[in-house]
């Protein structure tokens, strides 16, 4: 639902990180991790990057989007298992002590920009 | 050619938040982050929270809307004072972030005061994402909103240190499955506190004004 405030931060991350030397050089690729329980919709994360990446240097920049699974371990009996549906109660003891370990990520891992020798 | 960055999106929220944090805790207030989806009686249920725990723990509200001033007019009665924000000057946003929170307060004698409550825009989605630098989030789901919004919503169930389930008064004259529903906070959020109350007819405010006052005796 705020993919547009998400896109413009992404933009911002992404431009900072052209290294100055490289200043106006072309990015091909965002690398991004999000986690499956962070509440961002790829298809409308792609839009409003496309609407607001334009006349910048990551205009037609793919976002490239690694979906994480939501995995838990439980506190007591320390198993470590993927949730497919919201049930943050352990399977193996009931308990409802349980963690989230991965899941939650909204990160810019890397951007990929056209290699310098070749432009 | 590949350059590493890896920074989080809402890094610059979480600075901010940790800031606020800082400035709630050096002036001693305690701030409760009020979120649930439009209609669930979110105004009512601060309305009738006022009236019990005032005067004696003087109290704030920080209203958020996309628009109108309504939710301001309506707990301005109660004798607090309040911010309204509207988000619609940062772009019609749906959820309160940090910086919007610290302007806000900037508005408020934080040194007269001992509870914020921030009142966040209607919406069980945008908001459970942003830490604004309270201390407790809590959710208000009413008992005409269905039962499986835990499991529909489930960050929000599962970001929340409590949940108040309001509008009871009501059901007689739904087919509402109450247990259905409490189980589905469990499977989300377990040993979650679920307060059922009636915010029209104040049944039920007991053990939830008690948990509030005990959280915020504890800061």
């Amino acid at each position: 639902m705020h993919e547009m405030g998400i896109a413009k931060q992404i933009i911002e991350i992404a431009t900072s990180s052209i290294p100055d030397d490289l200043e106006n050089i072309p990015v091909e690729k965002i690398n991004l991790k999000i986690g499956q329980m962070s509440s961002v919709v790829p298809d409308s994360l792609r839009f409003c990057f496309e609407i607001l990446s334009k006349d910048t240097p990551l205009a037609g920049a793919e976002l490239n989007i690694e979906e994480i699974p939501v995995v838990v371990r439980c506190m007591e009996c320390n198993i470590v298992w993927t949730i497919n549906k919201p049930v943050f109660v352990c399977k193996k003891c009931k308990s409802g002590s349980i963690k989230i370990i991965s899941g939650q990520e909204l990160d810019v891992v890397s951007i990929e920009v056209a290699d310098p020798d070749t432009t | 050619m590949e350059i590493k960055v890896i920074r989080k999106v809402l890094d610059v929220n979480n600075i901010m938040a940790e800031q606020n944090r800082k400035m709630f805790a050096e002036k001693e207030v305690f701030v409760l982050n009020v979120m649930s989806s439009p209609g669930s009686g979110k105004t009512t249920t601060l309305e009738k929270t006022l009236s019990y725990i005032i005067p004696e723990i003087k109290s704030a509200v920080i209203a958020g809307d996309i628009c109108t001033t309504n939710d301001a007019n309506r707990l301005a009665k109660t004798g607090v004072s309040v911010v309204q924000i509207n988000t619609d000057e940062f772009g019609g946003d749906c959820h309160l972030a940090a910086h919007v929170v610290e302007k806000a307060a900037g508005n408020l004698d934080l040194d007269a005061i001992d509870l914020l409550i921030v009142e966040n825009v209607g919406n069980l989605v945008c908001p459970a994402e942003f830490d604004i630098g309270e201390d407790a989030k809590i959710v208000v789901l009413s008992v005409t909103e269905g039962e499986d919004k835990p499991v529909k919503y489930p960050l929000m169930f599962r970001v929340c240190d409590a949940a108040i389930l309001n509008k009871i008064d009501l059901l007689p004259y739904l087919d509402y499955n109450k247990k259905e529903v409490l189980n589905n906070i469990r499977q989300v959020h377990p040993g979650m506190p679920v307060f059922e109350l009636s915010a029209k007819t104040g049944d039920g405010f007991t053990p939830w004004i008690d948990w509030l006052r005990q959280r915020i005796a504890q800061k």
